[in-house]
C-alpha cells in the first residue's frame, strides 16, 4: 500500500512534467496547427543555460527565474525569424523547419557542453519528506508544485488577462482577431515564448532525476506526446491531466509489471498513443476537429 | 457634408481575375451609405479592401489620410470597425470575452464597463446572454454580437457586410432598426454592403449600385428607390 502510494505521488511528478511539455506542445498546435517537435530541445538548451548561470555561481532561483526570461525571448526571437517566413507554407514544410531546429539545437548544444551527462542540482532538499509512515522525495513534491504554480500561472493568465484573451482569439479565428486590431503574428511569437518558458520549466525540474544531456528531452518528449493524445490536442487543460495520467500509469507499469521493468516503459508511451489515436482519436478532453470543406 | 472614406479607382484581382475595376465612391461623415449589387458584383471585396484585407491598388482616403497599403490592425486602430460577413464570431468564447476583444484596440480601456453596458442597451439580449459561450448564440443574436463588438471600438465608420445573410426577416428588420439608432445616436457613419436592396433603400442616405466589379450608378437612396430600372432590377416590383 505504501509502495502504492510513493508509486503514485512519483508518477505525479514525472507526470507534470510530461504535461507541462504537453502543454507547450499544445499552445503550439492549438495556434498554428502544427506540432513543434523542437520543444524538447528548447527545453534542454534552456536547461543548459540555467546550469551555465548555476555555474558561474549565480543562486539557484535568480538562475531559473533568468532563464525563463531567456526562454521567453528565445522562443519569441525563433518564431520571428524560422517559423514567421514559412507561416504560410503547407504544415509539412513548418515541420520540417522543426525538426531542423531539433537537429540544430541537440548539435549545437553538444558541441558546446559535450555529450558527456552532467549532475543538475535541484533545489529541494535532498532528505526524503516523511507523510506517516510514507516517505516521499522531496525532489518529487516540489516538482510537482513548481510544475502546478506554473499551470495555475498560466490559466491566470489566458483567463484573466487582456493579452493572454487576445493570444486565445488569434488562435480561434485569425481574420477576426485581425479587425479587432489584434496583432496576430506576434501573438503567435510571445505563444511560442510562452512555450519555450513552460519547457524550460519542465527541462530544469526534471534534470535533477535524468541528469543533463544533449537527449535528455528525446524520451520525454514521447511521453508528453503520449499525454497531449491522450488529454486531446485541442485541450490545453486535457494535455495536463493527460501528463498526471501518463506520468502514474508509466510509474505503475513499470513497478508492477514484471516484465516491462524500466526497459519497457517507453513502449508503455507508444502503446498508448496507439491506443488512443484508434478507441478515441480526439483524446479524452478534446473535441473532434470539424472542418468545413 | 465632408466625405469620412474616400474611394478612388480601386482595383483587386484574386489571380488572373481582376474582380475590381477602377470602384470609386465616398462615405458621408455621419450618413449611412450603401453598396448594392448582386452576388459576386465585388461588394464584400470592396469592404474588404477598405480595411487592409486584400492587396489593392487604387486610393482609399479616411479622414482626409491615405490608408491604402496599411495593415488590417493599423487601420482599425484609425476607428474603423468590420463586420465581417459570416460575422466572425469567436465562437469558443463568451458574449462578454467577444465584446472585450472588440474593444482591444482602443487606447482607453478603462471605459470598457461603460462601453459594455452602452452596447448592450442597443442589444438587451447580449447583457442577458453575457457568460454564455457565443458559439450558443442563434443566428440573430451573433449577428447583433457582430454590430456590438464592432461597436465597442468606438468607431467613425462602421463596414458592415450583409447583415442580413441568412436571418428571419423580422430579425433582420430589427437588427437594421438599431442599425439607424446607432447611427443617429453615436454619430457613427456607416457604410453597408446588402443583397436586400429594399431593405438598404430604407435605411441608407446614398447609394451605389455595383455590376462586375465597378459602380454602375450612385446617388440618393432616395432617388434610386424611384428609380424604374433599377426598381425591376433590384428591388423585383
Amino acid at each position: 500500500m505504501d509502495t502504492l502510494v510513493q508509486q503514485i505521488v512519483s508518477g505525479l511528478a514525472t507526470g507534470g512534467i510530461y504535461g507541462s511539455v504537453a502543454l507547450a506542445l499544445v499552445m503550439i498546435y492549438q495556434a498554428t496547427e502544427v506540432v513543434n517537435y523542437a520543444q524538447g530541445e528548447m527545453a534542454m538548451f534552456s536547461t543548459y543555460l540555467a546550469w551555465t548561470l548555476l555555474n558561474a555561481g549565480v543562486p539557484y532561483w535568480v538562475a531559473f527565474f533568468a532563464t525563463l526570461a531567456i526562454a521567453f525571448v528565445g522562443g519569441l526571437l525563433l518564431e520571428r525569424i524560422l517559423i514567421r517566413p514559412v507561416e504560410s507554407a503547407p504544415v509539412l514544410t513548418i515541420v520540417i523547419v522543426c525538426i531542423g531546429l531539433l537537429v540544430i539545437l541537440n548539435s549545437v548544444a553538444g558541441w558546446i557542453y559535450s555529450y558527456i551527462q552532467k549532475p543538475f542540482p535541484s533545489p529541494f532538499p535532498s532528505r526524503p519528506i516523511q507523510l506517516g509512515n510514507i516517505y516521499f522525495g522531496a525532489h518529487d513534491i516540489g516538482a510537482l508544485a513548481v510544475t502546478l504554480v506554473v499551470l495555475a500561472g498560466l490559466y491566470v493568465f489566458f483567463r484573466f488577462t487582456t493579452l493572454g484573451l487576445a493570444m486565445r482569439a488569434a488562435a480561434q479565428n485569425p481574420m477576426s482577431s485581425r479587425l479587432c486590431g489584434i496583432r496576430v503574428g506576434w501573438m503567435l511569437a510571445i505563444g511560442w515564448g510562452l512555450a519555450a518558458m513552460v519547457g524550460a520549466v519542465a527541462g530544469m525540474m526534471v534534470a535533477p532525476v535524468v541528469f543533463l544531456d544533449p537527449n535528455m528531452m528525446s524520451g520525454i518528449l514521447i511521453y508528453a506526446f503520449a499525454s497531449a493524445t491522450l488529454g486531446g490536442f485541442t485541450s490545453p487543460g486535457g494535455a495536463v491531466a493527460g501528463g498526471l495520467i501518463v506520468g502514474v500509469i508509466e510509474n505503475l507499469v513499470g513497478t508492477y509489471v514484471k516484465f516491462i521493468g524500466t526497459e519497457l516503459k517507453l513502449t508503455v508511451a507508444l502503446a498508448l498513443i496507439l491506443i488512443v489515436l484508434l478507441v478515441r482519436p480526439s483524446g479524452l478532453f478534446g473535441r473532434a476537429a470539424v472542418h468545413r470543406v | 457634408m465632408a466625405a469620412l472614406l474616400n474611394v478612388r479607382n480601386l482595383e483587386a484581382r484574386y489571380g488572373d481575375t481582376r474582380v475590381l475595376r477602377g470602384v470609386s465612391f465616398e462615405v458621408a461623415e455621419g450618413g449611412i451609405t450603401t453598396i448594392l449589387g448582386a452576388n459576386g458584383a465585388g461588394k464584400t471585396t470592396t469592404l474588404r479592401a477598405v480595411c487592409g484585407m486584400v492587396k489593392t491598388a487604387g486610393e482609399i482616403g479616411f479622414d482626409g489620410r491615405r490608408i491604402d497599403g496599411r495593415a488590417t490592425e493599423d487601420i482599425v486602430r484609425l476607428g474603423v470597425a468590420h463586420v465581417p460577413e459570416g460575422r466572425g464570431t469567436f465562437v469558443q468564447l463568451t458574449v462578454e470575452e467577444n465584446l472585450r476583444l472588440g474593444a482591444y484596440a482602443r487606447r482607453d480601456p478603462g471605459h470598457l464597463g461603460a462601453d459594455m453596458e452602452r452596447v448592450c442597451r442597443y442589444f438587451p439580449v447580449l447583457a442577458e446572454r453575457r457568460h454564455q459561450i457565443a458559439g450558443t448564440l442563434s443566428g440573430g443574436e451573433q449577428q447583433m454580437l457582430a454590430v456590438a463588438r464592432g461597436l465597442m471600438l468606438r468607431p467613425r465608420l462602421l463596414l458592415l457586410d450583409e447583415p442580413s445573410l441568412g436571418l428571419a426577416p423580422l430579425v433582420v428588420r430589427e437588427i437594421f432598426r438599431i442599425i439607424r439608432t446607432i447611427n443617429r445616436e453615436e454619430r457613427v457613419s456607416v457604410l453597408l454592403v446588402e443583397q436586400n436592396a429594399s431593405l438598404a433603400l430604407a435605411l441608407a442616405d446614398h447609394a451605389y449600385l455595383m455590376e462586375t466589379g465597378t459602380v454602375v450608378r450612385g446617388g440618393a437612396a432616395a432617388e434610386l428607390r424611384e428609380n424604374d430600372a433599377i426598381r425591376r432590377a433590384y428591388l423585383g416590383y
